[in-house]
């Protein structure tokens, strides 16, 4: 399709701003560009079908089902977005008088009280932009304890080997140098192994539970132990917090901080739709260091203060505040009752999916039960016909399904992992089983359809080689 | 699949090749197969401190990041910069793509014959 900038022709364009009626200010010469910037000029109808038809070729939550394991793509509720566009909150502007925007302040406040409830935390800050800036932040939070202790020993990150890819990179962002923990052969934290890499050198521990093959660790208090014991802290990656909120609390499994992504588990938009926010939330013992400003109330006014030690700003004004307002909605909306049901039948949906799937493909480590979401390993299928975790993944294209997360995590050859979530109906997980087991058998009768397919997409198989050797960021003018 | 016998392997997919005490590595046929098109490898610089079965180089496919473990303790003495532009070498040729010499060794991981190597290799596809 045609770029903004191919549709572009001068002298195009849509004239909603009235003529300007304030006269012109003088600028010095050496502050003005020398030429106007090369915006593309475009008629409203010309705009209007770019992105339409943008919108034709991607797969959204609301084209279909989306079970992309880890990144928990439940409905986003359309009471959020109406909520979050109130001219209350959508007109307001970052440098008003906090007394001018205190029900925007209330929704900072009573979202930190909520969320800190779930995870069992003291106190939060909604600064990170996403997950991995949530990351970045809680390993700050415990290099500044370390520092504020005086012990500059202590340079190393634990994580283990079936951790998000972002783990290890946030750990060297920070400065710290990582140990991989590997895992045992139930697909846990092999705790000899963590004994054998805690010590006077370990900052701490960054660990996902239930981890990325579904799977809540049952040593998971006798983990958060070895670390302390080592003079560790522990930090809970929420990424697949959706399976146990409202059931278990990061707190109480013996975390010190943790960070939550609001754009998976409190279902705001996720993906290019973004953006995310990831909030960090920590024991009453690091508060001092969370990023500021945060909200505290005092004689029912909302006021923004700096934690005493606060290491600082994190993000410009507040985070992304809409996603907040958005998250607040949803935890309202589910309540007491309802925040542990919808954990409940996302877990639910995920074992009735992989037992419906288990005769036929091979489960990494979780058969006899997973938590939200589940990893097929497709080596068997590979070897057999040559049909690959990624032919699979095309083939679901064709149906109007969202492939499962492919080739992660990392300690599963041919993985597909897929987390239904607890947006779906039986009926759709029944059609989606219906056709994992039709593409198994394509793969043993016409393995051809599976390495050619998607057939019925406007596009098939991007060069992503290319894409990712030479990407092209920018547009070429041509004169 | 290319397991040259004149070569050791260690059992993450590194090979090492000793001459004149220069110890050359790089990615087996093997592990370019699994990780499948390369894209990008993160060099160590010269003179670094290279550690056995430490971190050496990293590189990235279209399916991961993937580390690339030093079979040797010693002293990065030289390293191949063709690769940073042209890291689908490592997927065309492994054993000619090298990714660094170590000098001054001063141990070794494990290090296992070509035959050995070929029945680590069988045992993973399984």
């Amino acid at each position: 399709m045609k770029l903004l900038f191919e549709r572009s022709r001068p002298g195009r364009g849509m004239e909603y701003l009235p003529p300007c009626d304030t006269p012109a200010a003088d600028f010095a010469p050496d502050a003005l560009r020398a030429a106007p910037p090369r915006l593309p000029e475009l008629s409203e109808v010309d705009l209007d079908r770019h992105y339409t038809e943008l919108a034709r070729q991607t797969h959204g939550v609301n084209d279909g089902f989306y079970p992309l394991g880890s990144c928990t793509m439940k409905y986003n509720p359309r009471v959020n977005e109406a909520l979050a566009a109130l001219p209350g909150f959508a007109e307001l502007h970052p440098l008003q008088p906090a007394g001018t925007a205190q029900g925007a302040l209330e929704v900072l406040y009573r979202a930190e009280k909520l969320l800190c409830e779930i995870t069992g935390m003291a106190g939060m800050t909604m600064q990170p932009a996403a997950g991995a800036h949530g990351e970045y932040t809680g390993l700050l939070l415990i290099r500044r304890y370390h520092q504020s202790r005086g012990d500059a020993a202590r340079t190393k990150i634990l994580v283990p080997d079936s951790a998000h890819g972002t783990n290890p990179a946030s750990a060297a962002m920070a400065g710290f140098t990582v140990v991989a923990v590997p895992s045992n052969a139930r697909g846990g934290v092999d705790l000899d192994a963590l004994r054998a890499a805690a010590g006077p050198d370990t900052a701490g521990l960054m660990l996902t539970n239930p981890n990325t093959l579904g799977l809540f660790d049952p040593n998971i208090l006798e983990i958060t132990r070895i670390v302390h014991e080592a003079g560790g802290l522990c930090y809970y990656d929420g990424a697949n917090l959706n399976a146990i909120m409202g059931h278990a609390r990061p707190g109480d499994m013996g975390f010190d901080c943790v960070h939550l992504n609001l754009h998976k588990t409190f279902s705001t938009p996720h993906g290019g739709g973004g953006p995310g926010s990831g909030p960090v939330g920590c024991k009453a013992f690091l508060e001092q260091f969370l990023p500021a400003p945060r909200v505290r109330c005092a004689d029912g006014a909302y006021r923004f203060f700096t934690p005493e030690h606060s290491l600082g700003r994190v993000r410009s004004f507040y985070g992304n505040f809409a996603v907040v307002v958005r998250a607040l909605a949803y935890m309202l909306a589910l309540g007491r009752q309802g925040i542990p049901e919808a954990a409940e039948n996302a877990v639910l949906n995920a074992n009735y999916l992989m037992h419906r799937l288990a005769g036929t493909y091979d489960m990494a480590c979780c058969e006899a039960g997973c938590m939200h979401e589940f990893v097929m390993d497709l080596s068997r299928l590979k070897a057999e016909t040559g049909v690959t975790a990624m032919d699979v993944a095309k083939r679901l294209l064709d149906f109007g399904i969202h492939p499962p997360t492919m080739y992660f995590p990392l300690i599963v050859h041919e993985a597909l992992m897929a987390e239904p979530t607890e947006t779906e109906s039986r009926e759709t997980l029944d059609a989606a089983a219906d056709l994992f087991l039709q593409i198994w058998d394509e793969a043993h009768t016409d393995p051809e359809i599976l390495h050619t397919a998607p057939h019925n997409t406007p596009i098939g198989r991007p060069d992503e080689v290319s894409a990712a050797r030479r990407p092209v960021v920018r547009y070429a003018f041509e004169s | 699949m290319n397991i040259p016998a004149e070569l050791k392997y260690t059992k993450s997919h590194e090979w090492v090749k000793e001459e004149d005490g220069v110890y050359t590595v790089g990615l087996t046929d093997y592990a370019q197969k699994e990780l499948g098109d390369i894209v990008f490898i993160n060099l160590p610089a010269e003179g670094d401190e290279a550690v056995a079965g430490g971190a050496l180089a990293d590189v990235e496919s279209v399916k991961a990041v993937s580390d690339v473990f030093s079979p040797v303790t010693g002293t990065v003495a030289e390293v191949n910069e063709e690769l940073p532009d042209e890291p689908q070498q490592i997927n065309q040729a492994p054993y000619d793509a090298w990714i660094a010499k170590i000098t001054d060794v001063t141990g070794t991981e494990e290090l296992l014959s070509a035959e050995e190597y070929a029945a680590l290799c069988e045992t993973a596809k399984e």
